[in-house]
């Protein structure tokens, strides 16, 4: 995907080069909108309320603030909704972003969660759920390609051996995530420290 | 193990502590809540896993919704309700403190190097929660079929996923898995 609204000049981003600043209200709106548009993720929707049809933020703003929710733990369009509705409108916009986010579909999940717990044993349902969830394991590798993508094009040979070494610990060996993070977290900021030292040099 | 206490607190204390180590989101958790849910506390099947995994996927907000089908199956609305807030409260309160110091010290090179330090290792994560929900939903040809299809056309098209969602659910019905 090309990013056409970015500035071709390496300028430094301003804090808020944006239209306008959302209100408490419009935080709500627009992230219980995005919230209830993403099945199967809010990401893609996130992304194209808040640079493509608010413009809030430029793509690459975008980019930096998601990677930051990214390294954090959590889920991150969460983590994405706090920081965003805080960099706007403070605390309460934090809430106002996370509770639209979060609280609509929650109220739908839970009927559904209900719904299986009643029905779940039904076999036509059985049926569908299967076949749904194979699409949708489909659809979350997909997502994953499509993050790997910029690894692959920038040739980052180091960023692809650390992709892999966390996949075969987790996925294949199953060891517990704690563990494996506190050995691969460290180690990573090494590699990309030595790494970019080495490109300065 | 304290299997005797209210399920309610093991719920908390589980989602809360794996929200802190849920590195690259709630879909790089899912090794992890497999693992809880299944291995520790066999709160439900493998089957059960993949069910409640396509149910969070069809239903409209955020991945990480999956925690709360399996708070509700553990312990009702109540549970459903704790485990949401567990897994997102604490992360959500500490990306504030964390934008808001990185915001002040913009000058500094840590964040950027932190995060492309970390970015590989969430795809890592995120690529294990493939193969875990492909080997927990993809017991037939036929399903890996329609998971390699869905993947393909979502990674190369612009469909909306949910039409794929539903061709899965119909295919199902029909039997074809």
């Amino acid at each position: 995907m090309m990013s056409l609204d970015s500035p071709p000049a390496a300028v430094p981003a301003p804090d808020i080069p944006t239209s306008t600043r959302p209100g408490l209200i419009e935080l709500f709106v627009a992230f219980a909108k995005m919230s209830l548009a993403g099945f199967g993720g809010v990401l893609v929707w996130a992304r194209r309320a808040i640079v493509d049809q608010h413009r809030w933020m430029t793509a690459d703003e975008f980019n930096e603030t998601f990677a930051l929710c990214h390294f954090l733990p959590g889920p991150n369009i969460v983590n994405l909704s706090v920081v965003f509705g805080s960099r706007f409108r403070g605390i309460p916009g934090g809430i106002a972003a996370f509770t639209g986010l979060v609280g609509p579909p929650v109220v739908i999940v839970t009927i559904l969660a209900a719904l299986y717990a009643r029905y779940g044993e039904i076999d036509a349902l059985r049926r569908i759920l299967a076949g749904v969830s194979c699409a949708a394991v489909g659809l979350l590798i997909a997502v994953i390609f499509r993050m790997m993508m910029p690894l692959i094009r920038k040739r980052d040979l180091v960023g692809l051996v650390v992709l892999v070494a966390v996949f075969v610990a987790v996925g294949l060996l199953r060891l517990p995530l704690p563990a494996v993070l506190l050995v691969a977290t460290p180690l990573s900021i090494a590699i990309t420290i030595a790494m970019r030292r080495r490109v300065t040099a | 193990m304290n299997s005797d206490a209210n399920p309610v607190f093991t719920l908390f204390w589980t989602f809360a502590l794996m929200s802190l180590f849920a590195v690259g989101g709630a879909n790089a958790a899912i090794p992890e809540m497999h693992r809880i849910a299944v291995d520790v506390h066999h709160w439900m099947t493998d089957k059960q896993f993949a069910d409640v995994f396509a149910i969070s996927q069809m239903s409209p907000g955020p991945n990480v919704l999956i925690v709360t089908l399996i708070g509700y199956s553990v312990a009702g609305v109540a549970g459903a309700l704790v485990a949401t807030l567990a897994m997102c409260g604490p992360t959500a309160v500490l990306a504030y403190y964390v934008s808001r110091l990185l915001a002040r010290s913009s000058h500094s090179r840590w964040p950027a190097i932190i995060q492309a330090a970390l970015v590989p290792l969430s795809i890592g994560l995120m690529s294990a929660s493939g193969l875990i929900l492909t080997l927990a939903s993809d017991r037939t040809w036929a399903a890996g079929l329609i998971t390699a299809v869905a993947a393909v056309l979502a990674f190369a098209t612009r469909l909306n996923p949910l039409w794929m969602l539903l061709a899965g659910g119909c295919l199902g019905f029909a039997g074809v898995i």
